[in-house]
């Protein structure tokens, strides 16, 4: 078998997540600030931003569950039955809050009401989901064969309900950075004002995540705290430090596209360590990349889709963004 | 026989969810197509009733393609949920399918869906027209990549099984396998169809209220056409993909036709135009049937038989009773369409096409039969490839996930609720769009987000356009 094929592919999937969390974590995120902005105006405003974009970014996520299939086939079966209620309970927020886009308009406004709370509800609930899947999978899913081997449920400990309630507070993060570069007047200045407080909570929780994940499976210990693991471990807070400085200023400054890029690097860097912890494992600590690959006709068939399709696929997305962003949403004029 | 253990549920739960999210993907290929022939009328002819049909129909292509996106990101997650021994099994093989349909199509539509939606105020003309046309390949490159891997479960081709994975040998063989052409073949034929029913049904509707109307003109006459031209394309398809499962599914072909022992010899296949099949006496009661028109069609001969259903052990076959109703409702459906197809075409000879109000109210009847007969075909289609989900080679029972009945059983009450909240919500909101006739000057998307600068600014535009949309 091939080594650096599933490497190769491990890398893909890895992009193709972190561009979901990214894009999708500010639309979810405007979602959830539903939960503290309560009027009308601004929440038309609020999905107006996001209504062109929303669908391409979602697709990331289908690409993800997609390429797992077609890559690591065996950790997508163990994965999936291992953490069901969980995908089924993100699949299903998705869903109600997919719709709210079209149908929040469509109704009248007592109905109108009820889309709201379905967005707002769901868009929280898909990302609690997301959080607990990703506590899930550090926590550690029990293997047998090739099979999902059962056992108590994976996320159900404080340690994934930590990791979900901190992807909440960061896709509020995002979505307030999103609606500061967006936006205008008073909406923009609450979510300045927001978006310090999320930083601040979200910071505390990346600390709370970042020590507690080496202490989870020794392997993690190792890697992190052992010499010569730490040389490349020890930037990687001390950039957050500095990213969270650089945040702060821009925010200061009034700078209305910097917070979003320095959140997004946040969100690199959190990726990175977790990069760090799991490689090369893709189920820590039973299944290995190679273990669970795809054969090799499988992996270079789609590999020359993938190569050929993303540079393209980025071109247009970045053009169907330009379309949209390079004029602010501002209330009072006409959306809805 | 049908217990409620997790493999039964995540069967029903399966069939409901992809079920429900065909008819919408269904609905986005047609009517993407039928949009982008719009917009490009317009812009040959400058006429403005095309561009006011083009606006009506994109409210209703917003609401359907939205519904067609979530509930396809569960479909592609049900394979590793309910499905886990499948997805480990065929993942080499239908994985890679699922990522091309992803990189090729998903990507495309959500790109340039903004702007067909969003965009026409944004963006020139004809930069439009080129986003509407990209949204309408993506739908039918969707297809045709989905299409691919349901054939291939169908009639597997091109693989090595290596301890029990499906390994690719050709790529061209998987892709291309023996029912992919005639399966994608009938399915644009019945996305074109279902949507032609549904517009002219719309068309139709306003023309019995107002004769005088252009866009119900414009919305009929096309939709006429449509299912004048489809329909025969449709019944041809539909032949030529029966003669290749009676290929290589026999027992499906046989429990279609409810044929469960062999004929006298010479006697040749009768039709059973209807009948009540009984699984376990292995016979069809009430039978009513015309001798020899069966070998007609199925073997294009006077009296050619095929192989009945004695043949095969009671495991392997399908369930019959469903096939035989399904494919009933679905030829019905065919034959009923093909019809209104042949009157609208004498009707438009004899220049009434827009006066015949009986033939309206038929069908403004006739809306939903395409979806129907759409429904009736895959249920006919995938409850035919049982006990398999890989055809001959993979058990369905062998497929499923090591996962708790309860999980199963509680998610497909969820999903119950949820999807029924969804299509009422959809239907009432469909419903009170297409009660509006179409106007002059139709109004697009309720929510265009305009250029910031000086367009009626203030709460006097936003309390007009909420009421009337934006142009
Ligand atoms: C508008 C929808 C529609 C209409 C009018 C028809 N069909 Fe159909 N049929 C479908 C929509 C459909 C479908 C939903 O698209 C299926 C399911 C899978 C597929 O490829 O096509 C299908 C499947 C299907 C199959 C099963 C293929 C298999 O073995 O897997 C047969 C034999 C036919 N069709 C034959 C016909 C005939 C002889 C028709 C003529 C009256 C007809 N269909 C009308
Ligand atoms: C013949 C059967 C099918 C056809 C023709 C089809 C076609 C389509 C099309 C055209 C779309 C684009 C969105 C839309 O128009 O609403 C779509 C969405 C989707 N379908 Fe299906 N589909 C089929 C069955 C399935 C199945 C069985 C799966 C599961 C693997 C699936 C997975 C998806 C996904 C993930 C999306 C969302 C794409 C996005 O985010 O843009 N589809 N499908
Ligand atoms: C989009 C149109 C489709 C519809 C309406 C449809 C419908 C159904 C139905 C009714 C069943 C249940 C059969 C039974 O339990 O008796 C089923 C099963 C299944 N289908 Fe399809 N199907 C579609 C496309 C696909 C595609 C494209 C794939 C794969 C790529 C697929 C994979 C499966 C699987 C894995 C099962 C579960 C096993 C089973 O119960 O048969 N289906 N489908």
């Amino acid at each position: 078998m091939s080594t650096v094929l599933p490497i190769i592919w491990a890398g893909l999937l890895a992009f193709a997540v972190f561009a979901y969390i990214v894009l999708d974590g500010f639309d979810l995120g405007v979602g959830i600030l539903f939960l503290v902005e309560h009027d009308k105006q601004d929440r038309d405003v609020m999905v107006t931003t996001v209504a062109p974009v929303w669908d391409g970014n979602e697709t990331w996520l289908v690409l993800g569950g997609g390429g797992l299939f077609a890559a690591f086939p065996m950790a997508y079966s163990i994965i999936l039955p291992a953490l069901y209620p969980l995908m089924i309970g993100m699949l299903l927020a998705l869903i109600l809050r997919g719709v709210a886009f079209e149908f929040r308009f469509q109704a009248t406004s007592y109905g109108r009401f009820w889309w709201d709370i379905a967005f707002c509800g769901g868009s929280i609930v898909a990302t609690f989901c997301q959080g607990l899947i990703l506590g899930g999978l550090i926590h550690g899913i029990h293997v047998d064969g090739h099979a999902y081997a059962g056992g108590p449920p994976p996320w159900l400990n404080g340690f994934a309900m930590l990791c979900g309630i901190a992807l909440v507070v960061g896709y509020a993060l995002l979505g307030a950075c999103w609606l500061i570069w967006r936006t205008n007047g008073r909406l923009q200045a609450r979510c300045r004002r927001r978006a310090e407080w999320f930083a601040a909570i979200m910071l505390g929780l990346i600390g709370i995540v970042s020590l507690w994940t080496p202490l989870l499976h020794p392997e993690f210990t190792r890697r992190w705290f052992a010499w010569p693991g730490m040389a490349l471990t020890s930037p990687v807070p001390l950039l957050v430090a500095v990213v969270a400085w650089l945040f702060w200023r821009a925010l200061r400054k009034d700078h209305e596209v910097m917070p979003l890029l320095y959140v997004q690097a946040w969100f690199l860097l959190c990726f990175v360590g977790l990069g760090i912890s799991f490689y090369p494992y893709i189920i820590p600590p039973s299944v290995t990349i190679w273990q669970a690959a795809a054969p090799v006709g499988s992996l270079d068939f789609l590999l020359v889709g993938a190569i050929v399709m993303l540079p393209i696929i980025l071109t247009y997305m970045a053009y169907s963004y330009w379309t949209f962003v390079h004029s602010k949403v501002e209330p009072g004029t006409q959306y809805h | 026989m049908w217990t409620l253990d997790a493999y039964h549920l995540a069967r029903a739960q399966f069939a409901f969810t992809v079920g429900f999210h065909i008819v919408f993907p269904t609905f986005s290929i047609g009517l993407a197509a039928y949009l982008a022939v719009l917009e490009g009328l317009w812009l040959r002819t400058g006429r403005q009733v095309y561009m006011d049909v083009y606006q009506y129909w994109l409210k209703i292509f917003a609401i359907v393609f939205g519904i067609g996106v979530v509930t396809g990101l569960v479909m592609s997650y049900e394979f590793g949920t309910n499905w886990s021994e499948f997805a480990y099994r065929t993942g080499p093989i239908l994985g890679p399918l699922l990522g091309y349909e992803t990189l090729t199509a998903f990507f495309m539509e959500a790109g340039f869906l903004g702007i067909m939606l969003f965009g026409i105020n944004r963006v020139d003309k004809r930069l439009h027209f080129a986003a509407t046309c990209l949204v309408t390949l993506g739908t039918h490159i969707s297809a045709a990549w989905i299409l691919a891997s349901n054939s291939w479960m169908q009639t597997p081709a091109g693989y090595k099984i290596v301890n029990g994975v499906f390994e690719p040998v050709s790529w061209l063989h998987i892709i291309f396998n023996p029912s992919y052409p005639f399966r994608f073949a009938h399915m644009m034929g019945a996305a074109y169809l279902s949507v032609a029913f549904a517009v002219g049904a719309i068309g139709a509707f306003h023309l019995l209220r107002d004769r005088g109307n252009q866009a119900a003109r414009v919305m009929f006459s096309m939709a006429m056409w449509m299912a004048a031209c489809a329909t025969p394309f449709q019944i041809v398809a539909g032949d030529a993909l029966g003669l290749n499962s009676l290929q290589y599914q026999p027992q499906k072909v046989a429990a279609m036709e409810g044929d469960w022992a062999a004929p006298e010899p010479g006697a040749g296949e009768p039709v059973v135009l209807f009948g009540v099949p009984d699984q376990q006496h292995r016979v069809n009661h009430d039978e009513v049937t015309i001798p020899h028109v069966g070998s007609l069609y199925l073997t294009h001969s006077w009296s050619g038989t095929i192989r009945p259903l004695d043949a095969f052990p009671p495991a392997d076959i399908p369930d019959v009773p469903v096939l035989f109703y399904g494919f009933r409702i679905m030829v019905g459906l065919g034959l009923l369409m093909f019809a209104i197809g042949v009157v609208s075409l004498w009707l438009r000879w004899r220049g009434q096409l827009y006066d015949a109000r009986w033939f309206q109210r038929i069908v403004v009847a006739t809306g939903p039969a395409g979806f129907c007969a759409l429904l009736a075909g895959w249920v006919v289609t995938e409850a035919g490839r049982q006990p398999y989900t890989v055809y001959g080679l993979l058990r369905t029972a062998q497929s499923v996930s090591p996962v708790l009945t309860s999980d199963v059983a509680l998610s497909l009450g969820a999903f119950a609720v949820i999807y029924s909240i969804v299509l009422a919500a959809a239907l009432l909101f469909l419903l009170r769009l297409f009660a509006k006739a179409p106007v002059s000057h139709e109004a697009g998307p309720p929510h265009v987000p305009q250029r910031a600068a000086g367009i009626m600014p203030g709460p006097a535009g936003a309390i007009l356009n909420s009421a009337e949309g934006t142009r």
